[in-house]
C-alpha cells in the first residue's frame, strides 16, 4: 500500500508524481489493495510518448490513491482473481489492443476499433454495422430456452441487448451487452475546442448533465489554476445535482410503480418529477439544468424571487411526496411486488463494487457527498438509510429516503445562499501541462469519476469518465438469478442504469 | 325482437365500453382520460392501415384475427340478454360456448407459436397453462349450474321457471359463482392483477406479447375480438345479477346493461387499486375463484336434498 499515492478529488498534481510500478508489482498491489476491501475508481490505459501505461485510481474509506505501469500487450488478467476489475480490463482490451490473459469473458464493452490502431484482440471488423461478433453464455439442456431482448424495445428507451437464459420462467443467467449508443466522447473531449467541452459533457447522459457537468468544471478549474468557482456558484452548482437527483428519484419511484401497474403514484410522481425539472428552469433556463455549469462558476445568478419561488415550491411538493409514498409502499399488492425480489446480498455487491443507491441498497454505506464531499456537499447532513437488504424494496426506500434528505438539503442551500453575487466566469484558455485530476461526485446514481491527464502543452492528453452504471449493470445481472423473468422490468427499473453513460 | 335489439347495442357499445375503462382508471388516478370513443378511432385508424406479415409465419397466423373475432362473436349469440331468449341455442349450449373461446385462444397460441419469436412463445406458454385453470372454474359453475337449473343451455339457465338469478331462492350461493367468474373475467381477459394491459413491457405480457407481430386490420380484428369477449363475460356475470320484472322486458334490459357497465366500473377500479400480482401467484389467484365455485357447488348438495 506505501507504493501508492495519496491523491485528493479534484486537487490538481504533476503527472511525474504518480508512481510508476513495474506490472507485476502493479497487478499484486492492485489485486491486494481490492482484496482488502479498496474499491477501483478507475482503472484506464493511456499513451505516453507512444509508450502504453495503465493509471489506476483506488478508493478505500475515505482515502484516494493513484497508481501507475507501463503496460504490456498481454499480460495476466487481474479478473481472475477479483470480480472488481472486469469490465474495466475488457475496456482496456477493447481501447487499446491489449489483451488479458485468463480473463474469464473476454468481450467487446462497445464496438469500436481501438486507438492505437493495432490489431484487434475481439477479430471484429468494424466496417460492418452490427455488433456482436461474440458468443453469449449459454444454458445447454432440454428444458432451457433463451430469451432476447432488445437492443429495441417497446418503450421508449435506450438501447441495449439483453440475453437471458431460462428454464421456464425462471432465469438462470441474465448477459447484458451494451455499446449501441458508443458516440466516442472521450475521444471528442480530447480533439475539440475548450468552448465546446461543457456541451459536449453536458449530453454525456442527458439525465446526468449536472453531475457530468461538475465533474468536468472541478477538473478544469483544479487544472487552470486561475479559475476558481466563488461560494455562490459553489451553491447553486450543489442544488442543481440535487435537484437532479430529486428529479430522477421521483420520476423512479413512478416508474417503479407503474411497472407493478399501480397507477396512482405512477401519475403522481410522474407530476411531482416535473416539478423539479421546472425548478431547473429557474436556476438555469433549462429543464436539464444544461448550460448553468461552466469551469469558474455559473452563468446565471439566482435573484431573491426566484430563490423564494423554490423554497416556497419544495415546501409544497414535500407533503405530497410523502403522501404518495405511504400510499405506494403500503399497499400490499405492491410490496408483495417489491419485497424479496432481486436480491443482491451485500457480499456480491461488494465483489462487485457497487456504487450509489444499488450500493447502498445492497448494505455498503458509500456517498461520494460524504466520503469525498465536494463543493457544499460537505455541509450535509449524511442520508441514513434503514432497509439495506438488497432487493427491488431496499432500492425503492434508498431512493425515497434519499428524495427527502435532497429536499431538506436543497431548502438550507438555496435560501443560505450569498444570492446575486457571482461572476460569470470565462472560457477557460489553456491548463497546466503534464498534470492529472481526478474528480469524483455523487450523481444520482452513484459515484461519478471524471480523470484528467494533460500533455506538454497542456492540451488534455486523455479524459476518461467512468459512469456508476459501469460498475452497476453487473449487479442487476446478478439480482435477475433465480428470478422470474417476468419481474426483470421491475429490477431493471429498480437499477435504472445509464445506457448512453456507459457506452460513452 | 328485444335480443336483435340487444345484440345491436351491444355490438355498438362494446368499443365503448372498453374505453370506459380506461376513463376510469384516469380519472381515479388524477387524470382526464381519452374520450369515450378512442376505440372506435383506434379501429378506425387500424382498418386504415396495412398489415405486416413475417416471413417465417404461416397461415395460420394470417387466419388468426378471423377466429379471434369470430369465436367470441358466436359465443355473444348463443348468451341470452337480460331475460330475452338467445339469438341460438340448443340442449348442452353450454359446452359449446366455452369451447367456442377455447377456439380463439388455441388458434391465438398456435399464430404466437408461428412466429417463433422467444417472447410470443412465452406469452402462449402463460396464456395456455393460466386458462387451463380457469376453464376448471367455468367447467366447475356449469356443474353448479346444472344442480341448480338441471340444464346445459344458456337459454335455459337464465329463462323459465327455474331461473339462475341472484335474487332467487338460491341467490346467497350464486354471490360465489358472481365473485369467481369476475375472478375469471379479470385472468381471461388480460385485466390486473393476472397481467397488465397498458404495458409496453413484453417479458411481463400474458395476452398482449402474443399479439405483438399483428398490425393494421388483423390487430383491429384482434383487439375487437378482446373486447367482446371481455363484454361475454360481463353480460354473463350481469346475467345472473340482473333482477328480472315480470312484464317489463325493457326495464329489465335497462337494469342488465346498467349492471354491465357497473361490472366494467369494477374492472377500471380494481386496476386503479390493486398492483398487478407476481407471474407465480396467477394461479393461486385463479385458483381461489375455482374454489368459490367449488364451495357453492358442495352447498347445493345441502340445500337441493
Amino acid at each position: 500500500m506505501d507504493k501508492l499515492l495519496p491523491v485528493a478529488n479534484g486537487c490538481m498534481l504533476p503527472r511525474k508524481e504518480i508512481p510508476v510500478l513495474d506490472f507485476t508489482l502493479f497487478r499484486d498491489e492492485l489485486l491486494a489493495f481490492a482484496e482488502n476491501g479498496g474499491y477501483i475508481v478507475q482503472f484506464f490505459a493511456f499513451t505516453e510518448n507512444t509508450r502504453l501505461k495503465a493509471l489506476a485510481v483506488l478508493r478505500k474509506d475515505t482515502n484516494l490513491y493513484a497508481v501507475s505501469c507501463l503496460l504490456p500487450d498481454e499480460y495476466q488478467a487481474l479478473t481472475a482473481e477479483n470480480s472488481k476489475f472486469h469490465l474495466f480490463e475488457r475496456e482496456i482490451a477493447e481501447q487499446y489492443g491489449v489483451r488479458p490473459l485468463n480473463h474469464p469473458w473476454l468481450k467487446p464493452v462497445r464496438y469500436h476499433a481501438n486507438q492505437r490502431g493495432c490489431q484487434d484482440i475481439f477479430g471484429n471488423d468494424y466496417k460492418e454495422d452490427i455488433p456482436g461478433n461474440y458468443d453469449y453464455f449459454r444454458v445447454e439442456g432440454e428444458q432451457i430456452h433463451e430469451v432476447g431482448v432488445g437492443p429495441v424495445h417497446a418503450g421508449i428507451i435506450e438501447p441495449g441487448h439483453f440475453r437471458f437464459q431460462c428454464i421456464g420462467e425462471i432465469v438462470l443467467h441474465l448477459e447484458i451487452q451494451l455499446g449501441y449508443q458508443h458516440r466516442g466522447v472521450e475521444k471528442l473531449l480530447t480533439s475539440f475546442p475548450f468552448k465546446r467541452l461543457p456541451i459536449v459533457v453536458e449530453g454525456i447522459a442527458g439525465d446526468t448533465a449536472m453531475a457530468n457537468s461538475i465533474s468536468y468544471a472541478q477538473a478544469v478549474e483544479a487544472l487552470s489554476l486561475c479559475h476558481d468557482a466563488d461560494t455562490t456558484a459553489r451553491t447553486l452548482r450543489t442544488a442543481a445535482l440535487e435537484l437532479e437527483r430529486l428529479a430522477c428519484h421521483v420520476g423512479d419511484l413512478g416508474a417503479l410503480s407503474g411497472d407493478v401497474a399501480f397507477n396512482p403514484p405512477a401519475a403522481y410522481y410522474g407530476r411531482l418529477r416535473g416539478e423539479f425539472l421546472n425548478l431547473l428552469v429557474i436556476l438555469s433556463g433549462n429543464r436539464f439544468g444544461r448550460g448553468l455549469i461552466r469551469p469558474g462558476g455559473v452563468t446565471m445568478p439566482l435573484d431573491e424571487k426566484n430563490a423564494a419561488l423554490i423554497v416556497a415550491k419544495i415546501q409544497e411538493v414535500r407533503p405530497e411526496i410523502i403522501q404518495v409514498a405511504d400510499l405506494l409502499f403500503t399497499a400490499h399488492t405492491v410490496l408483495s411486488r417489491f419485497e424479496a425480489c432481486g436480491r443482491v446480498d451485500r457480499d456480491t455487491a461488494i465483489a462487485l463494487g457497487l456504487v450509489g443507491v444499488a450500493g447502498r441498497a445492497s448494505g455498503i454505506n458509500y456517498d461520494a457527498r460524504v466520503d469525498f464531499p465536494t463543493e457544499k456537499s460537505g455541509d450535509f447532513a449524511p442520508c441514513k438509510h434503514i432497509r439495506q437488504k438488497g432487493g427491488v424494496y431496499s432500492r425503492a426506500w434508498v431512493r425515497y429516503e434519499e428524495i427527502l434528505h435532497s429536499l431538506d438539503q436543497v431548502e438550507k442551500l438555496v435560501s443560505a445562499a450569498n444570492l446575486g453575487k457571482t461572476i460569470t466566469p470565462n472560457p477557460v484558455e489553456n491548463l497546466v501541462p503534464d498534470a492529472f485530476v481526478v474528480t469524483l461526485n455523487e450523481a444520482w446514481r452513484g459515484e461519478l469519476s471524471h480523470c484528467v491527464l494533460t500533455d506538454a502543452e497542456g492540451r488534455i492528453a486523455r479524459y476518461k469518465i467512468k459512469d456508476p452504471s459501469f460498475h452497476n449493470w453487473t449487479g442487476l445481472a446478478m439480482a435477475l438469478r433465480n428470478e422470474q423473468i417476468s419481474d426483470f422490468p421491475l429490477n431493471n427499473k429498480s437499477f435504472n442504469l445509464s445506457y448512453c453513460g456507459f457506452d460513452l | 325482437m328485444q335480443t336483435v335489439i340487444l345484440i345491436i347495442i351491444s355490438l355498438l357499445i362494446i368499443p365503448v365500453l372498453a374505453a370506459f375503462i380506461k376513463k376510469v382508471k384516469a380519472l381515479l388516478t388524477g387524470k382526464q382520460g381519452p374520450p369515450l370513443l378512442i376505440k372506435y378511432y383506434t379501429l378506425v385508424k387500424l382498418f386504415a392501415k396495412g398489415s405486416v406479415y413475417s416471413t417465417s409465419t404461416t397461415f395460420i397466423f394470417r387466419f388468426m384475427p378471423v377466429v379471434a373475432l369470430a369465436a367470441p362473436l358466436m359465443a355473444l349469440l348463443f348468451l341470452p340478454l337480460a331475460g330475452a331468449p338467445a339469438l341460438l341455442s340448443f340442449a348442452g349450449d353450454a359446452i359449446l360456448i366455452f369451447y367456442l373461446l377455447g377456439l380463439a385462444r388455441f388458434f391465438t397460441v398456435c399464430a404466437a407459436l408461428d412466429t417463433a419469436s422467444p417472447f410470443e412463445g412465452m406469452g402462449a406458454s402463460r396464456e395456455a397453462f393460466f386458462s387451463v385453470l380457469s376453464e376448471a372454474t367455468l367447467f366447475m359453475v356449469l356443474v353448479l349450474f346444472y344442480r341448480i337449473n338441471g340444464s346445459l343451455s344458456f337459454s335455459s339457465y337464465f329463462q323459465g321457471n327455474n331461473p339462475i338469478n341472484l335474487w332467487s331462492a338460491e341467490g346467497t350461493l350464486l354471490l360465489l359463482v358472481v365473485a369467481a367468474l369476475f375472478m375469471v373475467l379479470l385472468a381471461e381477459n388480460a385485466r390486473v392483477p393476472v397481467d397488465d394491459p397498458a404495458t409496453h413491457l413484453e417479458l411481463t405480457m400474458i395476452h398482449e406479447v402474443m399479439i405483438l407481430d399483428h398490425s393494421g386490420p388483423d390487430l383491429a380484428l384482434i383487439e375487437l375480438g378482446a373486447w367482446t369477449k371481455l363484454y361475454f363475460y360481463a353480460a354473463f356475470i350481469a346475467n345472473i345479477m340482473t333482477p328480472i320484472y315480470p312484464g317489463k322486458p325493457w326495464a329489465t334490459a335497462l337494469v342488465f346493461l346498467l349492471i354491465i357497465v357497473f361490472i366494467y366500473f369494477a374492472v377500471g377500479l380494481v386496476e386503479s387499486i390493486t398492483a398487478r400480482s407476481k407471474m407465480n401467484l396467477v394461479p393461486k389467484f385463479i385458483l381461489t375463484s375455482f374454489s368459490f365455485a367449488f364451495f357453492a357447488t358442495i352447498l347445493t348438495m345441502e340445500l337441493t336434498r
